[in-house]
C-alpha cells in the first residue's frame, strides 16, 4: 500500500523528522498443538499494521496501528514525531546512522510445499501418526506434537527512497515424549527447530518414523542413573552445541548489548571494543559467522528491517572476536557499516539488533563419529533441555536430555539430567575438535527473547559437533 | 479515558453472530483493544520510545466435540466474517475429540475497583520522559549511569460466548524499572509497578537503585556453597513465577508434571500464597480470558498444597468450577495463576538481614531456567547487587553467583517474611511479595563481576 507509506513518511519529514521509515507487515501464523492423542488446539491467526520510526533532533520515536488508512498513517506519524521530541529532553548524544544507498528490490523464501496451501486434515493426520507412534511405547506418561508456520509479507520504506518487498516464510516442529516416575520426569524431544522453508521440510523430520525412538529413550533416561559431577571431556552433539552458540557467542555479539541498550534487560556483553580483533574468545579450531544468506536458516532475508542488504559477516576467526552484530546506528562508533541485523517482531515493534545465523563452521578433518571414537574417556551430550548465563554472556549452566559416558571411543552408559557448566572464553578455548560437515545442521530458533517490549526472534544456528576438554559437569544436588 | 472506544463488546456479539450463522454449536469471542507505550533510557538518556495502538479478535468455534480457533487484527465485517469462516473451517477438519469440549456458561461478575485508571490510559511520552529525567537524575547524583524502561499500557478486554456469557473492562498497567551501573560494571536494581502510574516515585525508584550500585563497588570474590539467604522481593517473584509456571496449574496437575497435591507440605509454615485478583494492592481484575468470573484460591497455605488453578476444561476434566484462570484459547500451557500475593510476615528488612550470621543478601535473579520441572530444580544467576553478610550486618559487595536450586526445598527453608511487600510484575501476571530469609541455598559457580 504505497499511499500509506508514502503518507506516513511525508507526514513525518513535514513535521521535522530528519529520517523516517516506515514497515508495513502482515503475518499469518498456524499452529498445531497435539496431546497424548488429543488436538489441544489448531489456530489460525492474523495481523497486520504499521509502524513508523523517525529521527527528530537525533532522537528516535515510533508509533504504530493496525488502522491502515491514511488517516491513521498521518497521526501514527505525528505521533511518532511527538515521542521523538520527548526523547530530546533526555538525549546525550545525537543518533548518528551509516550512510548506505537506497535500498530497492524484492526477496521470497523459496518453499516447495507452501504450508498454508496444504489442508489442515493433511496436517493434523501426519502430527497425529508422529503422536501415537510415541504412545505405542509402554509406560509413557504423556506426549506433545507441536507444529507452527508463519508468513511475513513486509513492506520497507524510507525518506531516503528505499523500497523494499519481502516474502518470509518460517515452519518449525517438535515431538516430544515425557515419562513420568514419581518425583522423576524425563523428556525426550526432536528436532525441535525450525527452517525457512515450507511443509517439505516437516515431511524430511519424518516425526512418525523418529516416535517410538524418542520414546523409548524417554523411558530408558527414567531407568538411568544420574549424571554424575566430575570434570571431565565434553562431546557436544549439533542438538545442544547450536544452543551454546547461541548463548554465548551469538548474544555477546550484539553491538546493542555491548554499548549498553539492553542492560535494563537482558545485560550487556563481555566482548567489549578494545578487544576487537584481539581478544582470545576460543581455540583456534573456532570460526564462527553471522550469515544472513544461509539458505533454510530462521535468520535468512534479503535485507534487514532497517533496509541494509543481507551479508555474512565474520564475528570469530582461528577463535579472535573479529565482529559484532550491528545496526545503522552502532556500526559507525566502531568504524564500521551496518552489518545488516536489525530485525522487528512484527510491525508494532521498533527493529533490533538480532541474530541472523550464527554459524560454527565445520572444520575438514575428523566426523562427528570420528571425535567420539577419538576420545578415550568423556560425556558425549545430545538436544537441549535447559539454558541459562549471567547477564554478560560469561557464566553459563545448560542441561541436555541425554548423556553418554563414552570410554575408549565407545558410547557407553546412558546418565539422565545431564548439566554442565563454565565461563564463556575458557570453554571456547578449550575446544580441540570440530567436526566436518558430514553432521553439519542449521537449527533453528523460533524463540529468542529480547528487548521491552518484548519482541520474540526467529534466528538460525549451524553446528556440526565439537569436544571440549576440561568441563565441570553434573551441577547441583540430586 | 483516552484510546478507543470501547467497544468491544459490540465487536465480539458481531463475531458470535457470524460464528452461529455458521453452525457453530458454541463460540467463544474475545476481544482486546489496547493502547501500548513504552520509554527506555540507557547510559542516562531515552533511546527506544514506542507506542502501539491494536485490536485482537479471538475466535474459539465449537462443532460438537471439535474446535477451531482463529484470530485477526482486522476488524472491518469482511475480515469479522473470514475470521469465522477459518475458524469453522478448521474445526470441521478436525478429528472428533473423545471429550467434550466445555465453554463456560454465564455467572455474575463482581467486578472489581481499581482496574483501571485514567491517569495510566491517558500517559503521554512527555510524562514518561520526565519520570525517565527524574531516575537519570538520581544516578547523576550517584556518579552512575541510569538504564530502564517506563510502562504505561491500557487494555480493554471485552468477551462474549454462545452461553450467554458477557464480560468487559478496561485495565491498566504501569511499571519503571531501572538498572543503575558505575563505571566498573557495579549495578544496582528498582522497580515500582502499579495500575496508577502516577503513584510511582520515579525519584525513589533511581535513587533506590542507584543506592545500591553505589555499595557494590568492588566487589569480592565467595566461593560457591550453601549459604543462607534473604532475598529481595524482586528475586522472590521468580519463585512465585515458577511454582505457577511448573506446577500451580490444574492442567500439570493432570498430565502428571506437577509437584502440586493438595495437602502436601512443600513450604515452612511461614509460606502462604494465594491467587488474588481482588486485591486492591495488586493488579485487580475481574475476570478471566474465558469470562469467568476471578476466584481467590488458596495455593499454598502455611506450606501445605491446597488448591491448584483451573480454567473450564481442566475443571470439568477434575468435576469442578472453574477458578477463574483461563488464557486466551487455544492453550496448550493451561490455566495459570495471573495474580499471586504472598502472604506477609512480621520482619523489617534489618531484622530479616540481622538473623544472617554470614549469608547473602540476593537483590535478584537473571535468566533462571528449570533443570528438572517436576523437583522445581531451577539455576539462574544473582544480579545487580549481591551482598556479603556477616553477623546481621552487610558487610560488602560479592561478584554474583550461579545458583541451582530445588525452588521447593527453599520454600521449605523460609525462616522469615518481610512485612513490606511490592508488586512486581512476572512471567505472565503481576504479584505482590515480601522478601525472604531462607536457611540455605545452593550456589554452584561464580562469574568475574
Amino acid at each position: 500500500m504505497p499511499d500509506l507509506t508514502d503518507r506516513a513518511l511525508d507526514t513525518a519529514v513535514q513535521r521535522g523528522a530528519t529520517f523516517a521509515d516506515v514497515r508495513q507487515t502482515r503475518r499469518a501464523e498456524e499452529s498445531i498443538a497435539i496431546k497424548s492423542g488429543r488436538v489441544e488446539g489448531v489456530a489460525f491467526g492474523e495481523s497486520e499494521g504499521f509502524g513508523v520510526r523517525v529521527l527528530v533532533d537525533g532522537a528516535w520515536g515510533f508509533a504504530s496501528s493496525n488502522r491502515l488508512t491514511v488517516a491513521e498513517a498521518d497521526r501514527v506519524a505525528a505521533e511518532a514525531v511527538r515521542i521523538a521530541r520527548a526523547s530530546a529532553t533526555a538525549l546525550r548524544h545525537r543518533v548518528q546512522l551509516d550512510e548506505r544507498p537506497p535500498a530497492r528490490g524484492t526477496y521470497r523464501t523459496p518453499v516447495l510445499e507452501d504450508p498454508f496451501d496444504l489442508s489442515v486434515e493433511r496436517k493434523v493426520g501426519d502430527l497425529l501418526a508422529a503422536d501415537e507412534a510415541m504412545r505405542r511405547v509402554p509406560g509413557i506418561g504423556f506426549t506433545e506434537v507441536r507444529y507452527d508456520a508463519q508468513r511475513e509479507w513486509k513492506t520497507y520504506a524510507a525518506s531516503d527512497g528505499s523500497l523494499v518487498e519481502q516474502e518470509i516464510t518460517h515452519v518449525g516442529a517438535v515431538i516430544e515424549a515425557n515419562a513420568v516416575n514419581g518425583d522423576d520426569m524425563q523428556r525426550r524431544s526432536y528436532p525441535d527447530s525450525a527452517q525457512a522453508a515450507g511443509w517439505e521440510w516437516v515431511r524430511g523430520l519424518d516425526l512418525a518414523g523418529n516416535g517410538e525412538r524418542v520414546a523409548s529413550e524417554a523411558m530408558a533416561l527414567l531407568a538411568a542413573p544420574q549424571c554424575p559431577p566430575m570434570r571431565t571431556t565434553v562431546i557436544l552433539h549439533p542438538s545442544q552445541l547450536y544452543m551454546q552458540i547461541h548463548e554465548s557467542c551469538g548474544h555477546p555479539c550484539e553491538l546493542d548489548r555491548v554499548f549498553g541498550t539492553e542492560a535494563s534487560y537482558a545485560g550487556t556483553s563481555f566482548l567489549t571494543p578494545d578487544g576487537l580483533g584481539t581478544f582470545r574468545y576460543g581455540s583456534e579450531l573456532i570460526d564462527i559467522v553471522a550469515d544472513a544468506t544461509a539458505p533454510g536458516g530462521l535468520g535468512t532475508f534479503g535485507w534487514d528491517d532497517e533496509g541494509v542488504a543481507a551479508q555474512r559477516v565474520p564475528l570469530i576467526e582461528a577463535g579472535r572476536h573479529v565482529g559484532y552484530l550491528t545496526s545503522r546506528e552502532t556500526a559507525p562508533r566502531i568504524g564500521r557499516q551496518s552489518g545488516g541485523a536489525m530485525r522487528a517482531d512484527g510491525w508494532n515493534r521498533i527493529p533490533l539488533i538480532r541474530m541472523t545465523n550464527i554459524n560454527l563452521l565445520p572444520r575438514p578433518g575428523m566426523s562427528f563419529d570420528d571425535i567420539v571414537a577419538d576420545t578415550d574417556d568423556g560425556l558425549l551430550l545430545a538436544t537441549n533441555r535447559s539454558w541459562s548465563i549471567d547477564d554478560r554472556r560469561l557464566n553459563f549452566q545448560f542441561a541436555t536430555e541425554m548423556g553418554w559416558q563414552v570410554k575408549g571411543g565407545k558410547i557407553g552408559q546412558l546418565y539422565k539430567n545431564p548439566t554442565y557448566t563454565g565461563i564463556t572464553y575458557e570453554f571456547w578455548g578449550s575446544c580441540d575438535a570440530v567436526a566436518d560437515e558430514r553432521s553439519y545442521t542449521l537449527f533453528g530458533t523460533p524463540n529468542c527473547g529480547k528487548g521491552e517490549p518484548g519482541q520474540n526472534g526467529h534466528v538460525g544456528h549451524g553446528a556440526s559437533g565439537a569436544r571440549f576438554r576440561d568441563v565441570q559437569v553434573g551441577v547441583g544436588k540430586w | 479515558m483516552s484510546g478507543r472506544d470501547p467497544d468491544g463488546l459490540e465487536l465480539a456479539e458481531r463475531v458470535l453472530r457470524h460464528a452461529e450463522a455458521l453452525g457453530a454449536t458454541q463460540a467463544e469471542v474475545l476481544v482486546g483493544e489496547t493502547e501500548s507505550r513504552l520509554t527506555r533510557f540507557a547510559n542516562s538518556e531515552i533511546h527506544q520510545n514506542v507506542a502501539e495502538s491494536n485490536t485482537m479478535v479471538n475466535l474459539r468455534f465449537v462443532d460438537g466435540r471439535r474446535v477451531g480457533c482463529a484470530s485477526t487484527n482486522r476488524t472491518d465485517d469482511g475480515a469479522l466474517r473470514r475470521l469465522a469462516d477459518s475458524a469453522a473451517r478448521i474445526a470441521r477438519l478436525m478429528p472428533e475429540a473423545d471429550e467434550a469440549v466445555h465453554l463456560p456458561g454465564p455467572a455474575p461478575i463482581a467486578y472489581v475497583h481499581g482496574a483501571a485508571s485514567a491517569a495510566t490510559a491517558d500517559a503521554t511520552p512527555e510524562f514518561r520522559a520526565a519520570a525517565a529525567r527524574e531516575v537519570i537524575a538520581a544516578a547523576d547524583a550517584a556518579g552512575v549511569q541510569a538504564y530502564g524502561s517506563f510502562t504505561t499500557d491500557l487494555e480493554h478486554v471485552a468477551l462474549a460466548n454462545s452461553l450467554g456469557v458477557r464480560a468487559q473492562e478496561a485495565r491498566t498497567w504501569s511499571q519503571l524499572l531501572t538498572v543503575a551501573m558505575g563505571s566498573a560494571g557495579e549495578a544496582g536494581y528498582a522497580e515500582a509497578a502499579a495500575v496508577d502510574c502516577t503513584s510511582i516515585d520515579a525519584g525513589a525508584v533511581g535513587r533506590e537503585a542507584a543506592e545500591k550500585a553505589r555499595s557494590a563497588r568492588q566487589p569480592v570474590s565467595v566461593p560457591p556453597g550453601d549459604y543462607p539467604v534473604v532475598l529481595e522481593p524482586y528475586a522472590v517473584v521468580d519463585l512465585l513465577d515458577m511454582l505457577g509456571y511448573l506446577g500451580i496449574s490444574g492442567l500439570a496437575v493432570q498430565e502428571g508434571r506437577s509437584f502440586f497435591e493438595p495437602g502436601k507440605v512443600v513450604g515452612s509454615p511461614l509460606v502462604t500464597i494465594v491467587d488474588d485478583a481482588a486485591d486492591v494492592a495488586g493488579a485487580p481484575v475481574s475476570f478471566d480470558y474465558e469470562g469467568v468470573p476471578k476466584r481467590r484460591v488458596p495455593l499454598i497455605e502455611a506450606g501445605v498444597c491446597r488448591e491448584a488453578v483451573y480454567d473450564a476444561q481442566t475443571a470439568a476434566r477434575a468435576g469442578r468450577e472453574s477458578t477463574g484462570h483461563g488464557l486466551p484459547a487455544p492453550n496448550p500451557y493451561g490455566p495459570f495463576p495471573l495474580n499471586m500475593v504472598m502472604h506477609a510476615g512480621d520482619a523489617s528488612r534489618d531484622e530479616l538481614i540481622g538473623g544472617l550470621d554470614r549469608g547473602l543478601l540476593v537483590t535478584r535473579f537473571h535468566y533462571t531456567n528449570p533443570v528438572h520441572p517436576k523437583l522445581v530444580i531451577v539455576t539462574g544467576m544473582t544480579r545487580d547487587g549481591t551482598f556479603l553478610v556477616e553477623h546481621g550486618r552487610v558487610v560488602g559487595p560479592v561478584r554474583n553467583l550461579r545458583f541451582t536450586q530445588s525452588y521447593l526445598d527453599a520454600l521449605a527453608g523460609v525462616q522469615a517474611v518481610g512485612r513490606e511487600r511490592r508488586l512486581l510484575r512476572g512471567f505472565l501476571g503481576a504479584s505482590l511479595v515480601p522478601a525472604l530469609r531462607i536457611g540455605a541455598f545452593t550456589f554452584t559457580g561464580a562469574t568475574e563481576h
